[in-house]
């Protein structure tokens, strides 16, 4: 009992960097009715502007402010300049385009800052986090920080006049022109929040797994993984995933014989094919209601 | 005149689908657009707005508007309510009728104008907090004109507002058309397959048939026609 305690704790300590980063996937998504292969690359150079700025000798929620700013407007920009001209193009023209953002910010990021692995610092401290040697301050910090943006999303899309017009724009593009929606600037504004809470989920996930061009590749993959998971429709059920994943991977690491560290992230990966089986649109995902 | 349109064509992809239509349309006015399935009666209110790649003159208070985006065209008071009935399926009745106003920054003329709407539709007012994909086809045809009236509209496009409603339904829906042209001056394009119901409603037609304007008369000559009634109108 003690174990499981332990292990689900842990879990839901790396289980909050995967729905941070759910987070930011699912916001894409809701606008563009794509997956965002470069949302992680796009989150690391965020990282690497905030760290800049550091460097600089902005202090540490100054060069946070300033970096989250920034990756809102490039997101805009992405869209409007990449993303904009081919969004009538079929479905592997984005996919290129989205390979293309990937690796364009990969190899900018290695050119600009170098692959060294940098340490990044951590506003919450990294002590354990009320006497619970599995869970540091730092862990517990971002959960908070998860959790805060959910309900923050969760107010803008359900509270006001603009959340409204994204969602809308998002379900039926035809309709909201109709009614004077401008659906370009949605999908572009969408983009930009999609950019700013991968800034958020960057600067927060370098203190674990340090800063480098490279640091997104898994974390994003069990992203994708928690965001399928909980439901791309849902920015909860998201969080819900991603949380899910990091406990999933701690428990079947340590109570399915033979699985141990190297099979973890498998075992993880079959439990969610079978959920999907079963569920397609993920646990939370909306299964829309319509009387014909 | 309000809406003038002269040597209209209209083009998905490569196929033509209107050939120099022309019609105009005045202040309070109601004309209908009427002819066989495939005529292209929906493509002329798809071409007014903007949502098919179109050449010729579209003029709306003298304005060339021809080639605006359509949510420009909106932002004039040109409400369209599509063919479907274009309903945000999965937001509420009340959250439909809060995006039909969404060009529009007056919160308390927004507040009475959606009580406004509930009272020409008391069925959308006990339906207000549910999903707008859970009502019935008639309710959506209802919530469509509600959200097109949200915009405070100058001129309504119709698209087939008695698609698939049995008839009583229909009936209740033209009496409040009627009454929002009466009442607000509301100006009405209106296509529809029930030819009947549209000469009706309307005081000046238009017969499509194969994107050209064959016939352009007030709405009783048409009715009375016998030959053209038989041959375009089916009744």
């Amino acid at each position: 009992m003690e174990l499981l305690l332990q292990q689900v704790m842990a879990g839901l300590a790396t289980g909050g960097i995967y729905a941070l980063m759910a987070l930011a996937v699912v916001m894409i998504y809701q606008a563009i009715d794509h997956l965002n292969f470069a949302q992680g690359e796009m989150a690391m150079f965020s990282t690497f502007i905030a760290w800049q700025l550091m460097q600089w000798g902005q202090p540490y929620w100054a060069a946070f402010a300033i970096a989250v700013v920034l990756s809102f407007v490039g997101g805009v920009v992405i869209e409007r300049v990449l993303f904009r001209p081919i969004h009538n193009a079929p479905i592997l023209s984005s996919i290129v385009a989205f390979i293309a953002l990937f690796s364009i910010l990969n190899s900018g990021a290695g050119y600009l800052f170098d692959y060294t692995i940098k340490e990044f610092p951590t506003p919450f401290g990294s002590k354990p986090f009320l006497g619970i040697t599995l869970i540091s301050t730092h862990q517990a910090g971002m959960i908070g920080v998860t959790l805060g943006m959910l309900a923050l999303l969760y107010l803008f899309f359900r509270g006001t006049r603009l959340g409204l017009a994204m969602r809308a724009a998002a379900a039926n593009p035809e309709s909201a022109r109709l009614v004077g929606i401008r659906v370009g600037w949605m999908t572009a504004l969408g983009w930009g929040m999609a950019a700013a809470i991968g800034a958020v989920a960057g600067v927060l996930i370098a203190p674990v797994v340090f800063l480098e061009p490279n640091m997104m590749l898994g974390v994003l993959l069990y992203g994708f993984a928690g965001a399928v998971l909980g439901g791309l429709t849902s920015p909860g059920g998201a969080v819900f995933g991603g949380f899910a994943m990091g406990v999933i991977e701690n428990l079947a690491g340590t109570f399915i014989p033979y699985v141990g560290r190297e099979l973890k992230l498998t075992i993880a990966l079959v439990l969610i094919v079978a959920v999907l089986m079963v569920r397609p649109s993920g646990i939370f995902g909306r299964r829309l209601v319509v009387r014909v | 005149m309000m809406l003038e349109v002269a040597g209209l064509e209209a083009f998905y992809g490569e196929q033509q689908a209107l050939f120099g239509v022309g019609f105009e349309l005045d202040e309070g006015g109601v004309r209908t657009l009427l002819g066989a399935n495939g005529a292209g009666k929906t493509t002329v209110l798809r071409a007014l707005c903007g949502m098919v790649r179109t050449a010729g003159e579209v003029r709306f208070d003298g304005k060339a508007i021809a080639g605006w985006a359509t949510e420009d065209i909106v932002r004039l008071g040109i409400a369209h309510v599509p063919e479907g009935r274009g309903t945000f399926l999965r937001v509420t009745v009340e959250e439909n009728l809060q995006l039909g106003a969404m060009t529009r920054r007056d919160r308390a003329g927004i507040a009475a104008d959606i009580d406004r709407v509930y009272e020409h539709f008391p069925r959308l007012r006990e339906r207000r907090d549910q999903q707008a994909g859970t009502l019935s086809g008639g309710e959506q045809q209802m919530l469509a004109v509600g959200r097109a009236l949200m915009l405070r509209p100058r001129l309504m496009l119709l698209d087939e507002p008695s698609f698939g409603l049995a008839p009583l339904v229909v009936a209740e829906l033209f009496e409040i058309l009627r009454q929002i042209n009466r009442e607000m001056g509301v100006a009405m394009l209106v296509v529809e397959q029930n030819a009947a119901l549209a000469l009706d409603l309307a005081d000046h037609a238009y017969l499509l048939e194969t994107g050209r304007i064959v016939m352009d008369a007030p709405a009783a000559v048409v009715g009375a026609d016998e030959s053209v009634r038989r041959a375009y109108l089916g009744y």
